[in-house]
């Protein structure tokens, strides 16, 4: 079933790509099919992939229970928003968020998280800015001034 | 004369103390990752690019630093193999057939150092067969024009898709994902924007280095937590180690014969390493009179891959410096790297930029012997990285990625496409979707097209031009087999089993 639902997925998202593809402008110069005709071909091809996956499917793959993709769904959630959060409140106190939250997923002790996260930020952040000179700020830059 | 002339250069290049240092940091660095299960060749070397381009490093030198990663993670791929039977990475699998029944038998320390001495072979002869071959192969390459280039690159896809994947429909589909995604953004030669949505943040197009470090290490960490658990196994102890003299004696053909099988692999576009070191496997399997020792925890089966794998490793490097086109998984890495560093691999980088192809070469049979140093008397200082709880690496590994792609360019958009390419990259791997050909795809795209577009202008729009030349035919002839013959295989091999 996972075989079909990716390659209907794919035969609607080729089918689409084609016909953006043919909206193209042309240029006025000696190219005879110009930028049009890679992403035609490519995407002729992903529709014969496509509907090959969706009439000779393999068998299912094994899915995670449940509870697991609620993990992984907290996961890109927690990741998400530490990509938001790493410019304006500066390196230390996400990363030691983030990396414990995604400690916590793995083991879930709260106590060693938190250790665990506050090292890891404070070391990396000492490795990133001192040994490799990134421009990293420790913390926010209204805080520091 | 022209050979040692080119190698004395290289020697130069890399004798010098920063260089040589590099190397040494970089083995080291390696052999860690390459050790640490779950984190390859192709993981560890995509995290570290971004980092080492903070280091305002030059190209020869971040070249030197990260092939020497490259050649230390195939070696450290071997150890957690053989103590804990979990690859370290994919070509270390073949590895724990042996490996670890040898280690449950007690033998551990000779299962390592053997696959270490085995790992020195391959990766010294092929690097000897890279400088042999190389040259040749770049002169080959002038007379490629863009049908032959067009040829050229089906070809990667092909047999990487045919060889790499179960299913040649997921293949060609992750394929095309990839070339999808490198017509992203303005087209150079008309300036005509595509497939953007009219997001700002797109016209750029998107980095291979954050597709790279999203689909190996960000996905890497979805499995983890998916998977934690169910890979525990009993690892076993390490006790003394000491250098198994008669095991080396006895499997030097072994070792030999499975580096010219290697090599040969590594320099097929797109098969790689696992190849390599299954067809080594593989071939020592059929000759032995005694085949059911394999499995059982043979000292050949251990030689005979680990020989193969490096090889193959050393081997992937001849099409990618000569031709631009990788031959495996982390080679497409290292082409990255090399395009970041605005160095077209080709013909032309013989020519233009001996001292870094050269440099290069030298500084591997360096990092080489370096290696076997770092890993026959050290290998228990290296065997304690495996019990890093993943509590700690797997954050680590997350937090070095987002700071690696953010150091790139400081927007947060790239780290969202990150975590995009994460999410996509479980998905896929979950469905046995291979996720190199993305990677590849994303790589060569946009060469293909230029290739093919001129071709185009060349004949005026007339497609036979394609198959106009030797070489090109011979190129398609090579793409259909090795896109079509690994399904006969497959049968075949399911038949006789």
């Amino acid at each position: 079933m996972s075989d079909r639902i990716v390659g209907l997925l794919t035969l609607v998202v080729a089918l689409a790509f084609f016909a953006s593809a043919t909206q193209l402008e042309m240029p006025f110069f000696s190219d005879p099919l110009g930028p049009k005709l890679f992403p035609m071909l490519v995407s002729g091809v992903a529709m014969i992939a496509g509907t090959m996956m969706l009439l000779n499917p393999d068998a299912e793959p094994e899915w995670p229970v449940f509870s697991t993709f609620i993990k992984l769904f907290i996961t890109s959630i927690i990741l998400i928003i530490y990509a938001y959060t790493l410019k304006p409140f500066g390196f230390i106190f996400p990363t030691a968020v983030a990396s414990a939250a995604i400690s916590f997923q793995i083991k879930p002790n709260l106590t060693k998280s938190i250790i665990i996260g506050t090292c890891l930020s404070v070391i990396l952040f000492l490795i990133f800015k001192f040994a490799l000179g990134l421009g990293l700020f420790a913390f926010p830059k209204a805080l520091i001034g | 004369m022209e050979l040692f002339a080119n190698l004395a250069l290289g020697f130069s290049v890399a004798l010098s103390p920063n260089t040589l240092m590099l190397a040494v940091v970089g083995c080291i660095l390696g052999t860690i990752i390459g050790a640490l299960p779950g984190l390859g060749p192709s993981n560890g070397v995509a995290i570290l690019i971004p980092l080492s381009f903070s280091l305002g490093l030059d190209a020869t030198a971040a070249l030197v630093l990260m092939t020497s990663v490259y050649y230390g993670a195939m070696y450290g791929g071997r150890i957690s193999s053989i103590l804990l039977n979990i690859p370290g990475d994919e070509p270390a699998m073949m590895t724990t057939l042996d490996g670890y029944p040898m280690a449950k038998k007690g033998q551990a320390g000779n299962a390592l150092v053997l696959s270490g001495v085995a790992s020195f072979v391959g990766a010294f002869l092929a690097t000897i067969g890279l400088m042999l071959l190389a040259p040749i192969l770049a002169r080959v390459a002038f007379l490629f024009g863009p049908a032959e280039y067009f040829a050229l690159y089906l070809l990667a896809f092909c047999t990487l898709g045919g060889l790499g994947s179960k299913n040649q429909a997921k293949a060609a589909l992750s394929v095309c994902l990839g070339l999808g995604i490198s017509m992203i953004g303005v087209d150079k030669s008309t300036g005509l924007t595509r497939f953007t949505g009219d997001n700002l943040h797109l016209y750029d197009g998107i980095d291979f280095l954050v597709a790279i470090v999203g689909l190996f290490a960000v996905s890497e960490v979805f499995i983890f937590i998916e998977s934690h658990g169910k890979n525990s196994s009993i690892g076993v102890k390490l006790e003394k180690v000491t250098i198994p003299f008669k095991m080396i004696y006895q499997t030097k053909w072994t070792m030999l014969r499975s580096s010219i099988i290697g090599f040969i692999a590594g320099v097929l576009p797109g098969a790689g390493a696992s190849l390599g070191s299954f067809l080594a496997y593989m071939s020592e399997k059929s000759l032995a009179k005694d085949k059911e020792k394999f499995g059982t925890g043979d000292p050949r089966g251990i030689a005979a891959p680990e020989a193969g794998n490096n090889s193959a490793a050393g081997g992937a490097l001849v099409p990618m410096l000569t031709l631009g086109v990788p031959g495996s998984g982390t080679t497409a890495v290292l082409l990255a790297l090399l395009m970041t560093l605005n160095i077209t691999p080709g013909p032309l980088l013989f020519t233009e930029r001996p001292e870094v192809v050269w440099g290069l070469i030298a500084s591997l049979l360096i990092a080489n012997i370096v290696l076997l140093i770092l890993n026959v008397p050290l290998v228990k200082v290296f065997s304690r990285v495996l019990q890093v709880p993943a509590a700690i690496l797997l954050p680590g590994v997350t937090m070095i990625s987002f700071v690696g792609i953010y150091s790139l360019s400081g927007s947060y958009f790239d780290l969202l496409l990150m975590i995009l390419f994460g999410i996509v990259g479980f998905f896929l791997r979950k469905m046995d979707i291979p996720t190199v050909p993305v990677i590849l795809g994303i790589l060569l795209g946009s060469h293909m097209e230029v290739s093919l577009r001129r071709a185009m202008v060349l004949s005026d729009g007339d497609f036979t031009y394609l198959f106009s030349s030797p070489i090109s035919i011979g190129l398609w002839v090579a793409a259909i087999i090795g896109f079509i013959v690994p399904i006969f295989l497959r049968r075949l091999l399911t038949i006789s089993k």
